[in-house]
């Protein structure tokens, strides 16, 4: 590391003084539809975003395959049941346009997604990165477009992109996750509003990190996101998700599905910083985030990894997996899960090897404060024509305080001699050595705690872009601060 | 010495973990400017002692006292009386994984003089000559605090965190030990650096060795959780060459040399 590194690490480390400094409503005159789920609805949806027939119908076969389907219990989290005609599925904000390049943006929302760090406007934005952001159910503006097109990336919403590049969305939408595949996939399927959808050509290295960032503003709306990303042969790409909501008494339903595909030699690196609002201390309020991520290493050498840092929603379901399909591809997870207050988090990875001498990696780090419930679920599955697979699993657990929960679900299914998994666990109250140590040099309690807390976490925030680490360490710190003593 | 307010006083101090007790009225004083020895044998209460000086909440203090600066630190948090200007050196220091020395040091410096009042630039470079005098690689400054040190780099780790930190009073627990010919030397050069008027030392041993090099106006026995004889520097003679069986069969007569 550099002098100027190390210092940027330690200037980095002022602290930010309230709990929850997104739950702030913006005011704006909203379209919506009425609440409820049906399939004038569903046409509803489609027609508002102009789409063409194939994807109405698309859309009406998920719905109809989801009326048959049970909401998933076996989870490790617990809720009061869910009304899905009690939700509204659509919900805009009158003047944010369809999703533009950032000019003309409503003033209203380009003030909140300042407020939230995400200048839509040029000249503040970050260079590094493009933005696509979404408002409840649209997008309302994508970032650095011309700069991309030039290299023939295309970066922009999805309902833009349905109707520009539909011959894309129509060959790769629903390719790896299907909409029977679960409740909440086929849920989305039948909803989605908006979301992101990334192509980057044959041999081209995106010059930028993509980014989207997901605002739940409206009160009664659900947000249902699709996001597709295609990285053809020799592509390579960065993504970052993030994601914000109001501090509100209800409970709002977030169920997105996120496809990736990775052509031969292809690398998508996806990170997410997940800070739904969370509740309150006695589990009021807060998102249910029930999450279907996919990524599908369909050529050879091919390469995916998700990261995440899981600090908000009340309720997590979120599995982001990797089918490990073209010879010699790699799939990684490395998460960190935060859990405190009442909140209930289940999440892991799924790695699904097929091909041959293809390797997976999963790290996961889950830190359970106050009376939270934190599982890791995890399920390696190496199938007979995957010779030579390897996997390390390395699963770690922290407790701190003594009314909170941690557990691990690891499931290995190897069906060839040649395979060769590797896994570690450890669960492990906050080690009382080191926060004497800690503070036997003078630093606080608090500090010493979110100090150890974070070095536990090392491994996978050193795989976030940098940015977006330092963002995540002072999240970890703020929740941290209301947890300890 | 003279005046009201101790500057460091330990008096009829008791302690013990769940239901056994290991220190049994230790009373010790450390004035500004002055070094003491503290030996005894393996399990008399040494490192106890020094965990209950800087707050260790494993151990439960059942009776006594322990001045610093004026104060009864006993009722304060570790962190205070770091803050305050104690330091303690472990015997075993621990390993903080994901931490780097550079932000630890700076969350240290920062908690004992204030954030404002240490600018990251120079404190580096700070940092960076104390590990040129404490002949440390330049590289550990970014490796995780203490992960996979040997022995010997942990201790030299500890001398330079006192070195950044600038306590007025430090226990060293056995330093020493593990330590090659060369890296006593050098530790023993770092802590001289501490040395002066205002600083106030009591350096745990097994081994004459290490008191060559910091001189010590004090020697203290410890035995069973008490102290059992206080003397001169010339004591240590008298213990490397007959061992602590002399000392037991006066203990409890109240032994001065
Ligand atoms: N946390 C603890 N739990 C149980 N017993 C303890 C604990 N700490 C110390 N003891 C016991 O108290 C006694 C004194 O231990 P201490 O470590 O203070 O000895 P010491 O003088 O430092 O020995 P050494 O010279 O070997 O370092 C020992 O019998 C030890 O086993
Ligand atoms: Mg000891």
């Amino acid at each position: 590391m550099s002098n100027t590194e190390t210092m940027y690490k330690l200037e980095t480390d002022s602290k930010l003084v309230q709990e929850y400094k997104y739950g702030f409503v913006t005011e704006v005159e909203t379209d919506e539809l009425p609440k409820g789920l049906n399939e004038d609805i569903i046409r509803a949806i489609s027609a508002k975003k102009g789409e063409p027939d194939w994807m109405t119908e698309w859309r009406l076969k998920a719905f109809r395959r989801w009326q048959t389907m049970r909401e998933p219990h076996w989870a490790k989290v617990d809720y009061p049941p869910v009304d899905y005609q009690d939700i509204r599925y659509y919900s805009a904000p009158k003047s944010a346009g369809t999703g533009g390049d950032g000019h003309g943006v409503d003033p209203e929302l380009a003030k909140t997604f300042e407020k939230l760090g995400i200048p839509l406007n040029e000249r503040d934005r970050l260079s590094g990165v493009a933005v696509d952001v979404v408002f409840d159910s649209v997008s309302v503006a994508t970032t650095h477009r011309e700069k991309l097109a030039k290299q023939g990336i295309v970066f922009c919403s999805m309902s833009e992109a349905i109707r520009t590049h539909g011959d894309l969305v129509r060959k790769y939408l629903g390719s790896v996750v299907p909409p029977g595949d679960n409740f909440y996939a086929a849920l989305n399927s039948a909803v989605f509003s908006d979301g992101s959808f990334c192509f980057i050509p044959k041999g081209v290295r995106c010059p930028v990190d993509l980014s989207t960032y997901f605002r739940i503003n409206a009160a009664d709306s659900g947000q249902f996101e699709r996001t597709l990303i295609v990285a053809e042969e020799g592509a390579y790409v960065s993504y970052i998700e993030g994601c914000t909501a109001p501090q509100r008494d209800n409970n709002q339903l977030h169920a997105a599905v996120v496809e990736l595909i990775a052509l031969d030699d292809a690398q998508i690196k996806y990170s997410t910083v997940q800070n739904w609002y969370a509740g309150d201390a006695n589990g009021v309020g807060g998102i249910y985030n029930f999450v279907t991520k996919r990524g599908h290493c369909r050529g050879p050498r091919s390469r995916i990894s998700w990261t995440q840092a899981e600090v908000g929603a009340a309720i997590t379901w979120k599995y982001p997996s990797v089918i490990l399909e073209g010879a010699d591809s790699v799939g990684e997870f490395y998460s960190v899960a935060f859990t405190n207050k009442k909140m209930q988090a289940d999440t892991g990875t799924k790695m699904i090897h097929i091909g041959p001498n293809t390797k997976s990696t999963i790290i996961s780090k889950g830190i359970s404060a106050e009376e939270s419930v934190n599982s890791y679920r995890g399920m390696v599955q190496v199938l007979p024509t995957a010779l030579n697979a390897r996997n390390h699993t390395c699963c770690d657990s922290m407790l701190i305080g003594d009314k909170c929960f941690a557990n691990t679900y690891p499931v290995i299914e190897v069906e060839t001699s040649t395979a060769i998994t590797e896994h570690e666990a450890t669960t492990a109250k906050i080690s009382e050595e080191q926060l004497f140590y800690v503070r036997s040099r003078g630093i606080d309690e608090e500090s010493a705690t979110s100090m150890i807390v974070n070095g536990f976490c090392k491994d996978v925030f050193k795989e976030l872009p940098l940015e977006f680490s330092v963002e995540a360490i002072k999240l970890l710190e703020l929740k941290l601060e209301h947890s300890v003593g | 010495m003279s005046g009201t307010t101790p500057f460091f006083e330990i008096r009829n101090l008791h302690a013990k973990t769940e239901d056994k007790p290991i220190l049994k009225g230790v009373n010790l004083t450390v004035n500004p400017g002055e070094t003491h020895a503290l030996m005894g044998p393996n399990g008399s209460g040494k490192s106890t002692l020094a965990n209950v000086i800087m707050g260790n909440p494993v151990y439960e203090v059942t009776d006594g006292e322990v001045i610093f600066q004026g104060q009864n630190i006993l009722e304060m948090d570790p962190d205070e009386r770091a803050r305050l200007g104690l330091f303690l050196a472990f015997q075993y220091p621990v390993a903080i994984p994901g931490i780097s020395v550079a932000k630890f040091l700076k969350g240290a410096a920062d908690a004992r003089f204030g954030q404002g009042n240490v600018k990251t630039g120079p404190f580096l470079k700070q940092v960076r000559e104390d590990m040129d005098y404490l002949e440390m690689d330049k590289s550990f400054i970014n490796r995780s605090l203490n992960d996979g040190f040997s022995g010997g780099e942990k201790k030299r780790m500890e001398i330079l965190q006192m070195l950044t930190l600038k306590p007025s009073l430090a226990v060293m627990d056995e330093t020493d030990s593990g330590l090659d010919i060369d890296a006593l030397r050098i530790v023993s050069k770092g802590v001289n650096r501490m040395v002066g008027p205002d600083f106030g030392l009591l350096v745990i041993t097994h081994y004459e060795r290490i008191l060559q090099y910091i001189k010590p106006g004090f020697l203290h026995v410890l035995m069973d959780g008490q102290v059992a004889m206080s003397g001169g520097p010339e004591l240590v003679k008298e213990v490397e060459k007959s061992g602590y069986d002399w000392i037991r069969e006066k203990f409890g007569k109240e032994v001065l040399v």
